[in-house]
């Protein structure tokens, strides 16, 4: 048991355990101490000075974030010398920060805004200082903007300690510091001679953990507020040259989206989600828990495949694209053993440009992929990446137009002043919104996996090698799954590492799930010792994604992840295979010759 | 800088001929060790680096430390302007300081490590790197067969990598800056290990009163505004006006003086001097009528802008920012003043709470006189 101690807040004898910071004890009592670098996420750097509080006794004032409560110790968080430092602290910290708020996706929730309002800021006092510093682009994925960076660190610390990536460093010293890519220069330091070249995974963590939105996406938005505005009256009556315009959005958005509005952590609002993507104007709204049953059948069955020849195993996930990133660079003699199937994001979309194209097409008028333009609403920056891979082009065009971040889309519907916890709740649009549980959970670490598992175990135990896609014969396939696991907990749960031996059809198959990029190593220096392995380079997958809302800590991932499992439990089809809709549309890409392989599944590159 | 090594009033004349390497001796003897603490209580050491801190109480911190490795480093980086006693004891008295170094090794062997591998490093002598050319090879000979290493310093480190935590950081090849504090260097510093860091002079008076030799001296490092710079070992508890008399330094002309440091040292007007030396025992004379009330303010702020680590706001921003208050046109003395109670009181490591003396003492002690 902790100990308790006695401490005295604000004049106010109360009680805490042992062990806390000041910041954690004051937060107990009511008493919310202001914060910029502090994430729970991360290490504790101390460096912006705005929490601090004074300690009677001690010479100079304490920061809260650190400094940990003795039995006794009196603290005080609000006397005229607190708020003096406090003020003068956060005023300096605003003149390192260039104000772009007319273009800034975070105007509504600057952290920066609400102290000076919160405190009476003069936020004009200091011209800034930091006009003329350099914006750093990783591909189309996440930017660091060094005028709006307040030298928290965060970013690299998320970089390093968290991702164990070290792409970001910190050049210079004193005013001229500055968050950069790292060099070859400082890399091959004299020091350390066995460094290995670095390049980023787009991950975005350093973006989820910036407390300025210095580092952020690659803005994306502003071309989907300009393709929405373009759009033309409702199909089918469609004129020459406009467009229609649909969004997709993932597993985990629904359960975080609600965050950005007020909601409680992990409420899962997705039928408000979709009201508000048709509010903003999108003509049909599609849920990507419908392709990510696509991705499990496809994936399963290649799994089936490896397993029983032996050749190409241990096979890897590859809907985390900062983790294929990961593979292309780092690790590319790793490539034959990705599955081949494409993501949910790419299934879904290429699926809306064909199938559905199709299906849209009148006698009259045939709908054309490039009448459509597809809109992904992801938890990710690698996503945005991903979007752009020319090898995922179907018939020469690539199947997404845009991605934006939850962030994103949260800002567009804020901007146009929709109250979003308020709409009332629309379902996505069908015929592809047929999903099963076994979708929803795609958004957790170890998720994908389970969804495989599901459907591996079936093909297994019913000794085939693929799902059935003859649509006569479907309902009798689907009948005799029942009865088979559905839910492996070994591959649940938020520790770094998830290991086991599961025993399908009688054959042992040895699992390993990584929970985030920065415990790969261990699994790496193993793969001997596993048939097939999931990663996801995000703490606890895609509910702790780069693109998701902020603040985003463990304890926030937990609500979420424990939302979408309850989504599945509450699934009346819980497995991929049962998605009646998903097997029609296999049955339709399975008749379309050389398209089917085009639209289910990839290849990758080796990349310097 | 002046290292011009006046030898006329040092109290042992004769050149050290340097020792055989001070390994051997006392390694197993803990009765002997734990006479080392009471001695080096009994004679008072205080910390040479500018801290002042009771040396036995630093060597007790580390010894209680749990850990299965310790580490010894000896702090020669000298990286403040105004101090050369470290750079000048280590040409005179290597072998002693080396000596005081294998004491605290020797202090902190757990008894069953008194037989491991010699090979090992336990102690570094992180010098700078003007030291580290003029005296390197000389120290490298010394250092043969022991467990101590030369660490130099890198050359941009500057001023804070002087810092007793950003000397570790260096040793350790991270980003060169002060730690955050707690956990301390004694039970958490060198790759996580229990680590003594002592300045050259402390561990020199280590040796000292190991063997008996401890008198209560100093090393002062006398400069500026007078005939004859140079470093002088004298009694500790000499005022700064009889270090300057005894050294024939004593100004005829209005002056003032800077103590412990030409940056972050205090200033005191000649009535004032009727004191010990402060902090890291240098004395920098200043002829009133040679110096410019504004120069000397933007040089210390200077100072203070470009060694500032970067890491915690009120220094990174507040030094650039006391600067452009200073020399605006018409000064936000409020403001100004803010900045520097803020740096005292907010500042992560002590290079950003010093930032005020200078400045604070300057304009209380010595300004109203010059502006009378």
């Amino acid at each position: 048991m902790v100990k308790k101690i006695k401490i005295i807040l604000n004049d106010k004898e109360v009680f805490c355990d042992e062990g806390l910071t000041i910041m954690q004890a004051a937060y107990d009592h009511g008493v919310e101490l202001p914060n910029l670098c502090f994430h729970p996420d991360l290490s504790i750097k101390a460096n912006c000075r705005i929490c601090v509080v004074e300690i009677i006794g001690r010479k100079s004032l304490a920061t809260a974030c650190d400094t940990k409560v003795q039995e006794g110790m009196e603290i005080k968080t609000d006397t005229a010398r607190v708020r003096y430092s406090r003020n003068l602290n956060i005023e300096l910290i605003f003149a390192e920060h260039i104000e772009k708020c007319p273009t800034c996706i975070w105007r509504v929730n600057c952290k920066l805004l609400e102290l000076a309002d919160q405190y009476k800021i003069q936020i004009t006092r200091f011209a800034d200082r930091k006009g003329k510093r350099k914006i750093y682009k990783f591909a189309n994925a996440v930017e660091i903007d060094g005028s709006q960076c307040i030298d928290c660190r965060n970013c690299i610390d998320a970089c390093g300690n968290l991702q164990k990536i070290n792409f970001l460093e910190l050049g210079g010293k004193g005013i001229s510091q500055e968050v950069a890519p790292v060099t070859e220069k400082s890399i091959f330091s004299f020091r350390d001679r066995n460094k290995k070249k670095v390049d980023c995974i787009y991950c975005g963590q350093c973006a989820v953990h910036c407390p300025v939105g210095a580092a952020q996406e690659h803005a994306d938005w502003q071309f989907v507020e300009k393709a929405l505005k373009d759009k033309s009256p409702q199909p089918p009556f469609i004129k020459g040259g406009t467009k229609i315009v649909v969004a997709q959005f993932a597993p985990s958005i629904r359960v975080s989206i609600g965050e950005e509005f007020g909601a409680e952590e992990g409420k899962v609002m997705t039928g408000q989600l979709v009201a508000a993507l048709k509010k903003l104007g999108f003509h049909y709204v599609f849920d990507v828990n419908f392709s990510a049953d696509i991705t499990t059948i496809v994936e399963a069955e290649e799994l089936l495949e490896r397993i029983k020849s032996g050749q190409g195993l241990p096979m890897f996930t590859s809907c985390c694209p900062a983790w294929i990133k990961y593979v292309e660079f780092y690790r590319p003699d790793l490539i034959p053993n990705l599955t081949t199937a494409r993501s949910p994001q790419i299934h879904g979309a290429g699926i809306i440009k064909t199938y559905w194209a199709e299906m849209l097409s009148t006698s009259g008028k045939k709908v054309k992929p490039k009448d459509i333009v597809v809109v992904s609403i992801m938890p990710c920056t690698a996503k945005k990446f991903e979007a752009g891979r020319a090898e995922l082009k179907i018939k020469g065009s690539l199947p997404i137009d845009y991605v934006l971040t939850t962030r994103e889309l949260a800002w567009l519907i804020k901007k146009n002043k929709i109250n979003f916890k308020h709409l009332k709740p629309l379902a996505a649009d069908n015929p592809l919104n047929q999903a099963s549980g076994a979708a929803a959970i795609y958004g957790a670490s170890g998720g994908v996996m389970e969804s495989a598992l599901r459907t591996a175990e079936y093909l297994m135990q019913t000794a085939q090698d693929t799902v059935c896609r003859d649509l006569k014969k479907i309902d009798k396939a689907c009948g005799s799954s029942a009865g088979h696991r559905l839910e492996f907990q070994d591959v649940r749960g938020l520790e770094g590492v998830k290991t086991a031996t599961l025993t399908m059809g009688g054959k042992k198959v040895r699992v390993a799930v990584v929970n985030g990029i920065g415990n790969i190593g261990p699994v790496l220096d193993n793969l001997k010792n596993f048939d097939y392995i999931e990663v996801m380079a995000c703490p606890d997958g895609c509910i702790g994604g780069g693109g998701q809302p902020i603040p985003t800590t463990a304890e926030i991932r937990r609500k979420r992840l424990a939302a979408l499992y309850k989504i599945d439990g509450a699934s009346a089809v819980r497995k991929a295979h049962e998605n009646r809709a998903a097997l029609g549309v296999l049955s339709w890409l399975k008749r379309k010759g050389k398209l089917e392989n085009e639209v289910l599944y990839t290849r990758y590159q080796k990349r310097k | 800088m002046y290292l011009n090594l006046d030898s006329r009033l040092r109290g042992n004349d004769k050149k050290e001929v340097a020792s055989s390497p001070p390994a051997s001796g006392g390694r197993n003897d803990n009765m002997y060790m734990n006479g080392i603490l009471e001695k080096i209580k009994s004679a008072g050491l205080v910390g040479r680096g500018g801290a002042g801190f009771p040396v036995d109480k630093k060597w007790s911190a580390v010894q209680e430390a749990v850990g299965a490795k310790k580490y010894v480093v000896c702090n020669a980086a000298e990286g403040e302007p105004g101090l050369a006693k470290d750079g000048y004891i280590l040409e005179q008295y290597p072998g002693k300081v080396i000596n005081g170094m294998q004491i605290a090794i020797d202090f902190l062997s757990a008894p069953a490590a008194a037989s491991a591998d010699r090979a090992e490093v336990r102690g570094y002598l992180y010098l700078n790197y003007k030291y580290h050319k003029k005296l390197g090879k000389k120290i490298a000979a010394l250092l043969k067969n022991s467990p101590i290493e030369i660490f130099v310093k890198p050359l941009n480190s500057g001023y804070i990598g002087g810092e007793e935590s950003a000397a570790l950081n260096a040793i350790e090849g991270r980003r060169i800056e002060p730690r955050l504090k707690p956990p301390f260097s004694s039970s958490k510093g060198l790759w996580g290990c229990p680590t003594l860091v002592n300045n050259v002079e402390t561990f020199y008076n280590v040796s000292l009163v190991k063997s008996g030799q401890y008198k209560g001296n100093r090393f002062y490092t006398i400069g500026g505004d007078c005939p004859h710079e140079g470093v002088y070992e004298l009694p500790e508890s000499f005022t700064i006006e009889k270090v300057l008399k005894q050294t024939e330094n004593y100004p005829k002309f209005p002056f003032f003086a800077q103590i412990g440091g030409n940056a972050s040292g205090e200033v005191l007007s000649s009535r004032q001097l009727r004191r010990p030396v402060q902090g890291s025992g240098s004395i920098a004379v200043h002829s009133i009528t040679k110096t410019n009330f504004k120069k000397i303010i933007i040089d210390w702020l200077d100072f203070f802008i470009n060694e500032s680590c970067g890491q915690c706001t009120p220094c990174r921003e507040g030094t650039i920012r006391l600067k452009e208050i200073f020399i605006a046109e018409k000064p936000d003395w409020v403001l100004f003043n803010s900045l520097l109670d803020n740096l005292v009181d907010t500042s992560l490591c002590s290079l950003g709470s010093s930032v005020a003396v200078p400045i604070r003492s300057y304009l209380k002690n010595v300004y109203p006189t010059v502006n009378k």
